[in-house]
């Protein structure tokens, strides 16, 4: 590990002036930056303790709006029975994530910055474009299997590895980030970015700038929303793929629905093509199927993981037969 | 790594001077005219001159520790090497195993992925300080009656793990327990055996 200065913010304005340093960090739970940091592949000079700065709070606000700060641990979260109870996608998709023992640590915030697990990024002995700019991707013609087919680029195909961030992306959370400048909000899909030409840089977020807390706006029909994910092993494993799903459903038919898809894409993938094929459409599972199409019309296979593509389908067939379903 | 974590270390720039590598280096090549030119990234550096102090103030078990301690160094590491508390053990180092499993402020966390800079003020509890005197924590004595190890080196993790889990309370059912213990892998596989001894302290 690389050595680097260790400073203990003690509140949010004297962590991000000491952020504006070159090559600082912040650290919150540091479940994956110290793993990086170890494999030599984050190497910040600065490194700023943000766990003291009491963004650890849930709040509910009286139009429904939920705030959820930054430094909210992922268990607390999952176990917090108003999200049990008004949006079960988010708890599902968090205690489907990880261990107990990272998730005690994990926090929302970092949750967001959550770097993929492409087995080349993780191997410094390869080329990679997210983590040595123009050297080349090795997963292209690589074992690819857990890599993405959707929102990929010829310089990279990396997986988002994040359950938590699909199931936000579905109830389209507002990212809340201070800088010395103000606070600004992120609407989450406007948060991470494609790979394209650079895939170095994975999130809007800019240099100096602190995320503070996580809204999500209330979303009446939010009780009848799951998470679903398919992985290679029953537990503490990535997805393949997973599906996060919500439905307003009225008289058999579906009013508005909420879809978002993981382990398939280069960012959290909120299909909006699928929601607009189940908006007013019967709730059956053809219009399940068809939404799953939807979705993944624009995948684009590589050599081992085209069995995703269908294996996506299915899983979002599974999660609205689910929600579908319910009473 | 006890130089990392020699309380009394005052960090310096030292060891051998770079004009003393150079001759060196330029001895050992019996005076090839390119040594030094080969010898200008490799800027000597003692592993002291690397190191970042930082003071942490800890309850370990308890008792008060207080360190100065290089930032790099692991909740893990620090109980190991600087607190010479062996008990917690190092299986992968990258949170994937849960050997190193301690509790911090009563919650269970991998201390591989944890600095211990950043535990200043926390009350840790390692394998070490369950037990009260001679009488075994309950969990303890659970593991040893259902024999729920073999090699034993997961144990130390999958107890700590298991304590954790009890006072989180969200185990419910063998699925749960399960589920909710993947993170603390047994290569002898007694994984049964565990289950039994956590359900037995879950319902006594």
């Amino acid at each position: 590990m690389q050595p680097f200065k260790f400073i203990r913010a003690q509140d949010s304005h004297a962590a991000i002036t000491a952020a504006l340093t070159n090559n600082a960090k912040f650290i919150a739970g540091g479940t994956n930056m110290i793993d990086l940091m170890k494999l030599n592949i984050e190497k910040p000079t600065q490194v700023i303790d943000i766990n003291g700065l009491k963004l650890d709070k849930i709040e509910i606000f009286s139009n429904g709006t939920i705030r959820i700060g930054a430094l909210v641990k992922n268990s607390d979260l999952a176990y917090h029975p108003t999200i049990i109870k008004s949006y079960p996608v988010l708890s599902e998709a968090l205690l489907s994530g990880a261990s107990a023992q990272l998730r005690n640590m994990a926090t929302v915030g970092g949750n967001l910055l959550q770097r993929t697990r492409c087995p080349y990024f993780y191997d410094t002995t390869y080329p990679c474009n997210k983590r040595a700019p123009g050297s080349g991707c090795s997963a292209l013609n690589g074992y690819n299997r857990n890599n993405a087919v959707l929102g990929t680029s010829d310089k990279c195909i990396a997986t988002h590895p994040s359950d938590m961030c699909v199931a936000l992306a579905a109830l389209g959370a507002v990212i809340h980030v201070q800088s010395d400048s103000g606070v600004r909000e992120i609407p989450f899909n406007e948060f991470h970015l494609l790979p394209g030409e650079t895939p170095q840089f994975e999130t809007t977020l800019k240099h100096g700038e602190l995320i503070i807390a996580v809204d999500i706006p209330a979303i009446a029909y939010g009780a009848r929303s799951h998470y679903l994910k398919v992985r290679d092993r029953a537990s503490y494993e990535f997805a393949l793929s997973s599906a996060a799903v919500a439905l307003d459903i009225k008289n058999g038919r579906i009013l508005t629905a909420r879809v978002a898809l993981g382990g398939i894409g280069t960012k959290p993938w909120r299909s909006l093509a699928a929601e607009k094929v189940l908006m007013g459409a019967v709730n059956n599972e053809q219009s399940y199927r068809t939404a799953a199409e939807a979705a993944l019309s624009g995948a684009k296979p590589y050599q081992h993981n085209a069995f995703k593509i269908e294996l996506a389908k299915r899983t979002l067939v599974r999660a609205l037969a689910t929600v579908g379903g319910m009473s | 790594m006890s130089d990392l974590l020699n309380q009394d270390e005052k960090p310096h720039r030292g060891g051998s001077t770079r004009r003393e590598f150079l001759t060196q280096i330029t001895m050992a090549g019996a005076g090839l005219s390119f040594a030094p030119i080969l010898v200008k990234s490799v800027t000597p550096t003692s592993a002291l001159a690397l190191i970042q102090p930082v003071k942490v103030n800890l309850m370990v078990n308890g008792l008060a520790k207080s360190l100065t301690i290089d930032s790099r160094v692991t909740l893990l590491d620090a109980l190991r090497e600087g607190l010479a508390m062996p008990g917690t053990k190092k299986g992968c180092d990258h949170g994937q195993c849960g050997a190193c499993t301690v509790l911090v402020n009563d919650r269970r966390i991998n201390s591989c992925l944890t600095l211990v800079a950043m535990c200043d003020g926390a009350q840790i509890t390692t394998i070490e300080g369950l037990a009260k005197g001679d009488q075994l924590h309950p969990m303890q004595e659970a593991f040893i009656k259902h024999d729920a190890f073999q090699c034993g080196y997961c144990t130390p993790g999958q107890i700590c793990s298991a304590v954790g889990l009890v006072k989180e309370g969200h185990a419910k059912t063998d699925a749960n327990i399960r589920e909710l213990m993947s993170g603390n892998i047994c290569r002898c596989g007694a994984y049964q055996n565990i289950l039994e001894a956590i359900k037995e302290v879950q319902t006594t």
